[in-house]
């Protein structure tokens, strides 16, 4: 299963779920160019929580030493073009 | 990979959780970001009462500090960590432990462990390495732990020694390596595996608890079975135990290798790791000295003119709490503290201590520890980037009106 897989599976039985739902998909990231990106890559192993909780005294550098950890210490399958628009959106949107 | 079962179970547990309307913020501790104190409810997992949510998946709850209030943390109230999501609900029936590598492989069942080895049990900490992370400065990237990632426990079950000696220590063993059930959902994330040096698996305060406060181990701190490393912080204390292996070199997993270390003699830790030792940098080994004012929050309001006393905890890596002094003159000087009741070295300790009758007005209160080796508290953090080992003296200011 791949993570976009993944996650609709994870929405779908939330869903399936009813009243009492999984509180991480009431978890809004602001609005922005990137959101998307950030969303479909980074909810594939964790909730987006983690943004939030480290908001905001991160600069450009060390969100993408955080993208960068992501990917070659935890094995996140993202490219390299989305983890420079998750980096950016981190930066503007979580930055600090 | 997640599969279809864990998945399932994974969400059953997410379900449980109580929905996102009205949920009271949480009481955050002084000092955490802004992302902290704007988004952490308190809420229940399942069998928990509500506490500090800092992420839902991995879940990463921290304890409130007014369940400190006593010297044992309720199971219910006892913080949560996990590194990956994969969580499985282990059925104790199925559940088994090996231990393998040695002359004689074992396979245990949890009524072997309790049957098989004398039940022993031990009083301890168990505090994240990064319990107030977020009270470092400059912030530091990580779960932003408040005063909470910490609790105490009485804890039951079977000496590692004794299991390790049955299994046959293979004379060449250096360090025993530990697996547990919960995994990634992403197969390319490390497993979570940690070694520990053989000295400290021998020891004999160091055990594999089926029980906590004279109950089941709770599912959310490792369920049926964990380790108990008393003294070391709860990196080592690996939950969901299944697996146990001795090793001839040192363990290499990025948990050990990358993750939880800190630089070589910047703490004064005197628990050595030297097999995973490098020049620059060593595993993260004992708790330092620590306390905490869990009586009042910082600008809790008293009576002026009645009388006023404050309490908290202290603990350190099992040196053994020597004395709490407590500072009204922000730490010109200082007076000790009435300690409560021992409960052995690898315990909280309360501590109590009488303000007399304040006037009115601003009243700042520091607690400092000092553990039986002369360790004390420190007045600013040792800065390090992964923010572990935060053991400056907290300071309070009441409003006496």
């Amino acid at each position: 299963m791949n993570h976009s897989r993944l996650i609709v599976a994870a929405l779908a039985l939330g869903l399936a779920g009813a009243a009492a739902r999984a509180d991480e998909f009431a978890i809004k990231l602001k609005p922005g160019e990137g959101v998307d990106t950030v969303q479909n890559n980074c909810a594939a192993c964790h909730s987006l929580d983690y943004v939030l909780m480290n908001s905001p005294f991160m600069d450009a550098k060390t969100w993408t030493a955080e993208v960068t950890k992501m990917k070659a210490a935890f094995g996140a399958d993202i490219n390299d073009t989305d983890a420079k628009v998750i980096a950016d959106y981190l930066t503007k949107n979580y930055g600090g | 990979m997640m599969d279809r079962r864990s998945l399932l179970a994974g969400a059953a547990g997410l379900a449980t959780m109580r929905a996102s309307a009205a949920l009271a913020m949480a009481p955050v501790s002084p000092g955490v970001p802004a992302g902290v104190v704007d988004n952490a409810p308190l809420e229940a997992l399942p069998g928990k009462k509500p506490l500090i949510k800092l992420s839902y998946r991995p879940p990463n709850f921290e304890t409130p500090v007014e369940y400190f209030r006593d010297a044992i943390t309720p199971n219910d109230a006892f913080f949560v960590r996990y590194h990956l999501a994969d969580i499985p609900q282990v059925d104790a029936a199925k559940w088994s432990l090996k231990i393998g590598g040695g002359a004689n492989p074992l396979t245990l069942t949890l009524d072997d462990l309790k049957r098989d080895y004398p039940a022993v049990e031990v009083t301890a900490v168990c505090q994240c390495s990064g319990n107030r992370r977020g009270l470092s400065q400059p912030h530091v990237p990580g779960v932003e732990w408040g005063y909470g990632a910490m609790g105490n426990a009485r804890w039951k079950g079977a000496r590692l020694k004794d299991i390790l000696e049955k299994a046959g220590v293979p004379k060449e063993a250096i360090e025993i390596v530990f697996r547990g059930a919960d995994g990634a959902v992403n197969p390319k994330t490390p497993n979570f595996v940690k070694s520990l040096p053989i000295w400290k698996a021998l020891d004999e305060n160091t055990i594999v608890a089926y029980e906590m406060n004279g109950a089941p181990l709770p599912h959310w701190n490792g369920f049926p079975a964990r380790l108990i490393a008393p003294g070391w912080t709860a990196t080592y204390w690996m939950k969901h135990i299944t697996e146990i292996s001795f090793s001839d070199k040192p363990f290499d997993g990025f948990w050990m290798k990358s993750a939880y270390r800190v630089p070589l003699g910047l703490f004064p830790s005197t628990d050595r790791f030297i097999s995973q030792e490098t020049p620059a940098n060593t595993p993260i080994t004992e708790m330092m000295v620590n306390s905490l004012i869990t009586s009042h929050a910082d600008g809790a309001k008293a009576r002026a003119g009645a009388s006023l006393s404050i309490g908290g905890v202290a603990w350190d890596s099992g040196r053994g709490v020597a004395r709490v002094e407590v500072s009204t003159d922000d730490g010109k000087s200082w007076r000790e503290a009435t300690l409560g009741p021992d409960l052995g070295r690898f315990s909280f300790r309360t501590f109590s201590f009488a303000l007399g009758k304040p006037r009115r007005g601003k009243l700042s209160v520091m607690a400092r520890a000092t553990n039986k080796a002369g360790q004390t508290q420190v007045s600013t953090a040792i800065f390090n980037p992964p923010g572990y080992h935060h053991n400056v003296i907290q300071k309070i200011t009441l409003d006496i009106a």
